[in-house]
């Protein structure tokens, strides 16, 4: 202390001098701050504060604005101004006045205008604008600092519209002889590399230059840019690996003058910085890796000087030398290293030492071993942040053996813990592992249920949707579903008896819909059918309970009521919930009330076997268009959803300096108003049907949630008027006050854990080792090096099943009258497998034919409009099969040979007037004597491949037979399969329809040709073929209202910017719509102003919505489909396409 | 990339806050509160980083902190930043205010935040690390100040001293304001 009386006494002569130099003005500027900041420490109450603040600012607003104000009092003003924001209160008055202080201060004001414009605005605000010219000014000003400034000020904001303004500006300072501006220069290009990397392309070159700059200070700031890039695409930049290895070893080897060293030890961030690069390039790359492991050697061996910073060097060496190819003399270091981390007593080392470990136990598990009771301490180290990453390394480590007992070392950890981020993600690991490796169903159950009372509200939400699409998919043996779902059952029934209060409400919605769908599971339902009910009941009249939750149970009540004594206890809380207020609920009081007093009804929706149907929702609400169309037509204002309406918010705050656009007409034609209305005037209607109608507009376009499916189902009753506004509300969540919970599934702790956490005996240690065995059981046993990722040795337990055989039962039936209550909701929860069902529905409604699984040769002309009754060749022109040939390697470049034409004359008569591709000579093979081509012809249902067999020696061609393999394509025979005899000189054909199973650019079909010149001496040729995806494209001719609607239920989605085509006087939309159209099939819905919206399908698969709109000079197109790989691989052709065009 | 440094007192009372990321300013002052809560309740021996915050987090993202007398400094970075290098550039930047403060305490942070900035502008630009170098930064810093000096006379560590007191409080209070961050034997 006597050190500050010290300066205290020795300020005081420079004070008085101040005092007398400065003069009066400066002193009342001082006292100024000096009030506020004395005025803020007396106060004690943040009411208090604000108040004082609002006086201080408007005091702010008085003093700018005042013409008397000198650029000095400016300054002083806007540290006040500084203060203020940094206290959280906008000083939106001061902002102008930072700029103009930027503009035009002295070099001294000037620095504190730019600090406070770095400080108050950012990249978008507009005032920014005002500040281009300054910055431009003062780039090019003689003045050093002025310059620093500038660049400063335009590496923390600059508006990325304005950046080519000054680029020129910047990229010159690049050439600066001061060191320091050169070094400023390159961080602001890095900053614009950053915001805009379009933009600094073209100065690639001089960041090569900037990294041979002769200053190392110049050098170490392009290394940002650098690992920047080598991080975006490590191939570009191999070539610097030995720029980067030479700098290293120069640096490590102390070539670097003594100013750089820290601590002794030789610019060490330089050195962590050139590790990293060396890291990313050396990845999964053996010879650049050979390059630099002799400098990682050296800078291991350097780096011994125990110092703080020698170990950031050590750890960054060390995760470098486990992320470039492996060499193992260099690993067994590394390790020792992180032996050294580990075991450190210092407890920031032992957090990297964890971390590092974590790292690398991916790739080697073994490494976890010798520190085994290391993180056994670690577990239960007073530090969470230890404990923390200790259970992260040990999640990495998992395996089947020992999952129980990290799974309980999780979940205990998570009952302690009271940070919401940590939880929530640790609870979705648990899930996971859960997931993944369970042991037995009973397991699973209680681990979820920890997951779910643990996790609370706050957790990710497809924690419990996928735990119940689990339940509800069930995996391959029917009895292992019945006992996960009894076991389930048993243990919500337990768990209902006890206290319920402190379960969190997810918890209690996923209780009510197990109960609700396999309550008739359990042994005792026949005998004591209320039982079940009766705790529902009880649940759903405490006070806890949610109205969300309610709603829930009611659903599942609704589906339990099928015995004498459950209808009379749903007959009772019908009655009680009648008069609820919220309207859900009175709704489902009041189908629980007709269901109960209907026996035929009953009979109908509730049957047994009603249970395994799934149903289909009518997600876009379409049976409303009526009333949407009336509303519109009474001049309501179309639906938006939530985002484009903060969209548009965000607009109108910002200045529009574009004309006001034309709104979209909202034509009352497309509007059509269904039959369906009349559905919704029943109660008791439980399902609801999805027949293909109307139009939904904008509500369908747009409104794509998926979270909006979830809750539809249960909405759909609702009186008019209301139903309209419901997409906004169905996505409500009821945030919970995070409730922690003692330990109420103590019971269902599993026997392990049980040993584990008993009292602490008298030897801890024997006791840690037991659990030390029981953690790193199994950990080591597969030696297997996997360089990336985890090694996911043990199988998945609970392997969901692919979502088409979901779907494929599903589409078996889906009539409204066939409906189940309970699967109803099921539908709603269990999103995925019904809407694929939905949408492949729709597409099989929309096109009229049912799927043919026998000869797809076999013409449907079904309700298809007449013109397009003759297969695609209405929609194909001929252009089409050239870019095709073009584009297909396989195929024969000379495009019209004499012999095609005879070929072509083989073409079986009903493909003749088909549109097809070229013929193709497949194999020249080794017998002079026989010739194959193919040729594409395109049906509207199938894709068939006719292939010629020509012979052209004198002698007959005996049993000629075609086989084809291949993985994707699904072949099928039309004709011709296995020929008896070919003639000399002359063609046989064969027929063949392809199609494609799963969507991909392009396949290969791979085919072997078996004959016999000579009878009984079989010779075979192999010959291949490539067929791309865009063969199998046909266009899906759906309507706008049919396309909203199946656009809402797909659920993958890939959107990507598309370059605009312009042609002629055609719109550039509608011009590179219709070159897709051409090129690829697709069917064009409709365009509406800016946007346009396409539909296709796969062959005999599923369809493909395109939304595109343009924006600015591209088209963004967002792609959705109900199968993941199908949007990526058009997508590629589409781009295909247009760079073509 | 460093996203963003803060400094608050063991009350949590912000003394610097620099986003190199934009967020809103309701956002900021909840990173403020959020990240004092974190790190306030964490002893002494405990690791100097964290992992979680809700709001700058995410599992990209880390806070690394020291804590020198009253202060707390805190710097938010991404996985592309090394912990210890972070930790070693916090010293660095303390050390330099100390040098350029003289025996810098809270006082001096309070009162000259833009002084403080300046000197930050010099160590990390754009949230990229531009100099680590100690002297160097000063030498930057001074030049800066040549010009003040020509205008006022010397301006660090000036009128913090006498013509500034804290009424109402406690001399004790003002003690507390001028505890010396570093210790002054430091190495």
């Amino acid at each position: 202390m006597s050190d500050v009386v010290e300066k205290t006494l020795s300020a005081l002569p420079s004070l008085l001098s101040l005092d007398s130099n400065a003069g009066a003005g400066k002193l009342s500027s001082t006292s100024k701050l000096g009030n506020l900041i004395r005025g803020i420490t007396e106060l004690t109450s943040k009411h208090d504060e604000e108040k004082l603040i609002k006086k201080e600012l408007a005091a702010i607003k008085e003093q700018v604005a005042s013409p008397n104000t000198t650029m000095r009092q400016m300054k002083e003003i806007m540290v006040r101004a500084i203060y203020c924001e940094m206290l959280g209160y906008q000083a939106s008055v001061s902002y102008i006045h930072a700029i103009k202080l930027a503009q035009q201060g002295s070099v001294l004001e000037k620095r504190l205008g730019y600090l406070a414009v770095s400080l108050f605005l950012n990249e978008s605000d507009e005032f920014l604008l005002l500040l281009v010219n300054t910055v431009l000014k003062d780039l090019q000003s003689t003045n050093l600092n002025e310059v620093c400034m500038a660049l400063t000020a335009v590496s923390q904001m600059f508006p990325k519209d304005m950046i080519p303004a000054i680029l020129p500006i910047v990229e010159e300072k690049l050439t600066h002889p001061k060191e320091v501006i050169r070094r400023k220069a390159v961080l602001a290009l890095y900053k614009f590399y950053l915001i805009a990397p379009n933009q600094v392309q073209h100065i690639h070159s001089k960041f090569r230059k900037a990294l041979c700059d002769k200053d190392p200070g110049v050098m170490t700031a392009s290394l940002h840019i650098y690992l920047q890039l080598v991080k975006e695409s490590p191939e570009s930049y191999k070539d610097l690996t030995v720029s980067f290895v030479t700098i290293l070893r120069q640096v490590v080897g102390g070539k670097l003058p003594m100013d750089f060293n820290y601590h002794s030890v030789p610019a060490p961030w330089l050195q962590i910085q050139l590790l990293r690069i060396l890291a990313y390039l050396g990845k999964e790359d053996q010879g650049t890796s050979e390059m630099m492991y002799d400098v990682l050697e050296e800078s291991l061996r350097r780096a011994e000087m125990n110092h703080n910073i020698t170990y950031a060097i050590l750890y960054e060496c060390v995760k470098s030398i486990y992320t470039v190819y492996p060499k193992a003399e260099l690993l067994e270091k590394a390790a020792k290293c992180i032996g050294n981390f580990v075991l450190s007593p210092k407890i920031n080392l032992k957090y990297l030492g964890l971390k590092a470990l974590t790292y690398v136990v991916a790739q080697d598990p073994n490494l976890a071993l010798p520190h085994q009771m290391t993180i056994i301490e670690c577990l239960d180290h007073s530090d969470i942040i230890i404990k923390r990453a200790t259970l992260e390394l040990l999640f990495r480590i998992t395996n089947a053996q020992n999952v129980t007992v990290i799974v309980e070392k999780m979940l205990e950890f998570l009952r302690q813990s009271s940070n919401d981020y940590s939880t929530v993600d640790l609870v979705g690991k648990v899930a996971e592992l859960a997931e993944k490796y369970s042991p037995d169903n009973g397991w699973f159950v209680q681990t979820m249920n920890s997951v779910f009372s643990l996790g609370g509200d706050r957790m990710q939400p497809d924690i419990p949707n996928n735990f119940l699409r689990l339940l509800a998919e069930g995996f391959d043996s029917v009895e292992e579903d019945r006992q996960l779902r009894l076991f389930a059952v048993d243990s919500y029934v337990l768990l209902l008896q006890g206290e319920t209060a402190s379960l969190p409400q997810c918890f209690l919605q996923v209780i009510s819909w197990v109960l609700g769908e396999y309550a008739h599971l359990r042994p005792d339902q026949a005998s004591d059918p209320g039982k079940v009910m009766r705790l529902l009941t009880r649940l759903l009249d405490q006070r806890h309970a949610s109205a969300q939750t309610r709603r829930w149970i009611l659903s599942a009540l609704t589906k339990l009521c099928s015995s004498p004594v459950s209808i009379a206890l749903a007959r009772d809380v019908g009655e009680r919930y009648f008069g609820s207020l919220d309207t859900v609920l009175r709704q489902r009081a009041h189908e629980l009330m007709i269901l109960s007093q209907d026996a035929g009804l009953r009979g109908r929706v509730l049957s047994a076997e009603g249970r395994l149907e799934h149903v289909e929702v009518d997600s876009s609400l379409s049976f409303l268009d009526g009333h949407v169309s009336e509303a519109l037509a009474a001049g309501a204002a179309p639906y938006k959803p939530p985002h484009q309406r903060q969209e548009e918010l965000a607009h109108e705050k910002a200045l529009s300096l574009e004309p006001y656009g034309l709104s979209l007409p909202v034509s009352l034609s497309t509007c059509s108003i269904t039959d369906r209305l009349t559905d919704r005037q029943s109660p008791t209607r439980l399902s609801i049907s999805s027949s293909v109608s109307g139009n939904s507009t904008e509500l369908s376009l747009k409104g794509g949630s998926t979270t909006l499916k979830l809750d539809g189902v249960k909405r759909v009753w609702g009186k008019e008027g209301y139903l309209v506004q419901q997409p906004k509300e169905v996505v409500e969540e009821t945030p919970l006050p995070p409730t922690e919970l003692p330990s109420p599934l103590g019971s269902f702790q599993s026997p392990v854990s049980q040993t584990q956490t008993a009292s602490p005996g008298p030897e801890p240690d024997q006791e840690r080792q037991q659990l030390a065995s029981s953690l790193f059981v199994g950990v080591g046993t597969h030696h297997s090096v996997c360089l990336m990722g985890r090694t996911e040795a043990a199988p998945q337990r609970f392997r969901r099943k692919p979502k088409g055989t979901g779907s494929s039962s599903g589409t078996s039936e889906h009539s409204s009258n066939s409906s189940h209550s309970s699967s109803g909701t099921a539908a709603g929860n269990t999103l995925d497998s019904t809407t694929a069902a939905t949408g492949q529905q729709i597409s099989q409604h929309a096109l009229g034919h049912p799927p043919v699984n026998g000869n797809p040769i076999v013409e449907t002309p079904g309700p298809l409009p007449p013109v397009r009754d003759g297969g695609v060749a209405a929609e194909i022109p001929t252009g089409h099969t050239d870019s095709g040939t073009l584009a297909d390697p396989n195929e024969d470049p000379v495009p019209v040979r004499p012999r095609d034409l005879p070929l072509i004359s083989h073409l079986p008569a009903e493909l003749s007037g088909l549109a097809r591709s070229k013929l193709t000579t497949l194999c020249p093979g080794p017998d002079p004597g026989l010739a194959l081509s193919s040729c594409r012809v395109y049906k509207e249902d199938a894709l068939v491949l006719v292939v010629f067999v020509s012979n052209n020696s004198d002698s007959t061609l005996h049993r000629v037979a075609l086989r084809f393999t291949s993985k994707q394509l699904e072949v099928s025979c039309v004709s011709g399969d296995l020929v008896e005899e070919v003639k000399g000189h002359s063609v046989a054909t064969c027929q063949y329809a392809v199609v494609m199973m799963r969507a991909s650019v392009d396949v290969e079909l791979a085919g072997l040709v078996s004959y016999q010149r000579v009878p009984g001496q079989p010779r075979a040729t192999p010959f291949s073929l490539r067929l791309s995806l865009k063969h199998f494209i046909r266009p899906l001719t759906v309507s706008t209202g049919e396309y909203g609607k199946m656009w809402l239920s797909f659920s993958h989605d890939v959107k990507q910017n598309l370059r605009l085509i312009t042609a002629g006087d055609q719109s550039p939309l509608t011009a590179t719509l219709d070159t897709l159209r051409d090129r690829l099939h697709l069917h064009v819905v409709d365009i509406i102003g800016s946007e346009g919206i396409v539909a296709c399908r796969l062959l005999r698969g599923q369809p493909c919505l395109l939304h595109c709109r343009v924006h600015a000079d591209s088209l963004a197109v967002w792609l959705r489909s109900p199968i993941p790989e199908f949007p990526d691989s058009l997508l590629y052709h589409c781009q295909k396409a247009l760079a073509e065009a | 990339m460093i996203k963003a440094i803060l400094i608050f007192n063991n009350h949590g009372k912000p003394r610097l806050s620099k986003f190199y990321e934009h967020y809103s300013e309701d956002t900021e002052q909840q990173i403020i509160r959020e990240t004092f809560h974190l790190v306030s309740k964490r002893d002494e021996n405990v690791c100097n980083f964290l992992e979680g915050g809700m709001l700058i987090g995410g599992s990209e993202n880390k806070l690394i902190y020291r804590h020198y007398a009253t202060l707390y400094f805190v710097f938010c970075v991404d996985s592309s930043e090394s912990e210890l290098g972070i930790l070693d550039l916090i010293q660095v930047f303390v050390e330099t205010l100390d040098k350029c403060f003289e025996n810098v305490c809270e006082l001096d942070l309070i009162f000259h935040v833009d002084k403080v900035h300046n000197i930050l502008a010099e160590m990390v630009m754009g949230g990229m690390v531009l100099e680590t170098n100690m002297n160097e930064i000063i030498t930057q810093v001074d030049a800066q100040n040549k010009m003040e000096k020509s205008e006022f006379s010397s301006f660090f560590s000036l009128y913090r001293r006498l013509s500034f007191s804290l009424p109402g409080r406690t001399g004790r209070h003002r003690l507390v304001l001028q505890v010396p961050l570093l210790v002054p034997c430091l190495p």
